[in-house]
């Protein structure tokens, strides 16, 4: 896959014909493309921000996290703009107040799903679901929260699993997969049971496909996957009291 | 011999082992007709589920070692479909029907009744693994609501009473004579 995209960027630089070229107009501007791009990376190129959740650059596009959601005129439904490819003449809108509501929507969900309370979090403050909840203006979630309670893996000597935090964006099931190449996560069960998974269901540590590289925790955008001695509980105020003696 | 069950330990003995294991045997002929693709993983998972009644950790492993498939994702395939089971099935099946016309006509109270007197819920199997209980959209027999199905024969206007005695003769080993 990856191979494939990098394929796109350099017959996109180098050998694009002028017939296969496309334009299109993202929220004004009027652009010039190559169809095998995305809407995503297109505007990218073109300094106009889509906030995203699961998709990461160098793995493949999954389209699960719905936060990309773009408005194209004559399309009924909105579209990932990390998934959808440009035709001649589509008119995108990312920032019309319906996108916008959706998205928040979108983002109270997710928010609604887990744990995810932020000030005893590993990642308070470099959480991408966080920053991205706080540039949306979300202040309350309009969904009565699920809040399961879900059993901490941190069964593996770095690395610790919390999917109470999890978002299932599936980034890290990537990562070791395309990356990594160890493929030693999956998402397990189905609908709101899912799940990430190590092996068959493991303990992290008895999973002996891993290769101890941590790439899932670099690529996971929330607490979910963390470092051992991270963790609030684990910090220590290291106080000196004055010795008497 | 001794040589052998020291073998048995790594993955790929223990694979080898199973290629001649006469209780694999369609197992591995779903494997071999589709040319050990990992397109065939479905298919195969299907096959070990008919041969063993659910599908152990064990198969998994065997699985993934003969498609050169991810462990992981043998078993999100596998807990994915509501059809595969981890779980061995007991030894007489009990499907209640929860379609409309069940539904309407007391379903909810057998199932009560159920789990009342033997604590199994739909999904579940009785601890000494006599009975599962499962659930089922619609029997297709509605005519006869409330319907179930007891092992492989369809019943219908069941009462919570003659449900029990209908599991409870199979817990008593009643109807095995």
């Amino acid at each position: 896959m990856t191979d494939h995209r990098l394929q796109n960027s350099v017959r996109q630089r180098h050998s694009l014909h002028p017939e296969d070229i496309v334009t299109l107009v993202i929220d004004g501007q009027q652009l010039t493309a190559d169809p095998n791009d995305t809407l995503l990376t297109i505007a990218q190129a073109h300094n106009i921000h889509i906030p995203t959740l699961c998709f990461l650059e160098g793995i493949s596009a999954y389209g699960g996290c719905r936060v990309c959601l773009v408005e194209v005129e004559g399309y009924g439904k909105l579209v990932p703009a990390c998934l959808t490819h440009p035709a001649e003449g589509i008119i995108v809108r990312t920032q019309s107040p319906r996108v916008i509501e959706y998205r928040k929507k979108i983002v109270e969900l997710l928010l609604s799903e887990r744990n995810h309370i932020c000030s005893v979090c590993v990642t308070n403050g470099h959480c991408e679901l966080q920053q991205l909840a706080s540039t949306l203006g979300i202040t309350h979630i309009r969904y009565p929260g699920l809040f399961p309670s879900l059993a901490i893996d941190a069964s593996n000597t770095r690395f610790i699993h919390d999917p109470n935090r999890c978002v299932l964006c599936s980034r890290c099931v990537r990562v070791c997969a395309e990356i990594e190449g160890a493929h030693t996560w999956d998402i397990i069960h189905r609908g709101i049971k899912s799940r990430v998974s190590a092996d068959l269901n493991q303990p992290w540590k008895e999973a002996v496909t891993c290769t101890g590289c941590g790439k899932c925790v670099q690529a996971c955008p929330t607490g979910a996957l963390s470092e051992q001695g991270k963790a609030v509980g684990e910090m220590l105020k290291k106080r000196y009291t004055e010795s008497t003696t | 011999m001794q040589t052998n069950a020291e073998a048995v330990d790594t993955p790929l003995d223990s694979a080898l082992s199973k290629t001649k294991d006469p209780q694999y045997r369609m197992v591995n002929r779903i494997m071999c007709l589709h040319n050990y693709q990992p397109d065939a993983l479905i298919e195969t998972l299907h096959a070990a589920q008919d041969s063993f009644g659910c599908i152990t950790l064990e198969t998994m492993r065997y699985i993934s070692h003969m498609l050169h498939l991810p462990l992981s994702r043998v078993y999100a395939v596998a807990t994915f479909y509501h059809y595969f089971t981890l779980k061995p099935p007991g030894k007489h099946r009990c499907v209640l029907c929860m379609g409309t016309a069940c539904y309407i006509a007391g379903a909810e109270s057998i199932e009560k009744a159920i789990t009342e007197k033997h604590h199994i819920s739909p999904g579940e199997t009785t601890s000494d693994g006599e009975i599962s209980l499962l659930t089922a959209r619609c029997l297709g027999s509605c005519g006869l609501a409330p319907a179930a199905i007891f092992d492989d024969k369809v019943m219908g206007q069941l009462t919570p009473k003659n449900v029990l005695k209908q599991l409870q003769d199979w817990r008593d080993h009643v109807a095995d004579t």
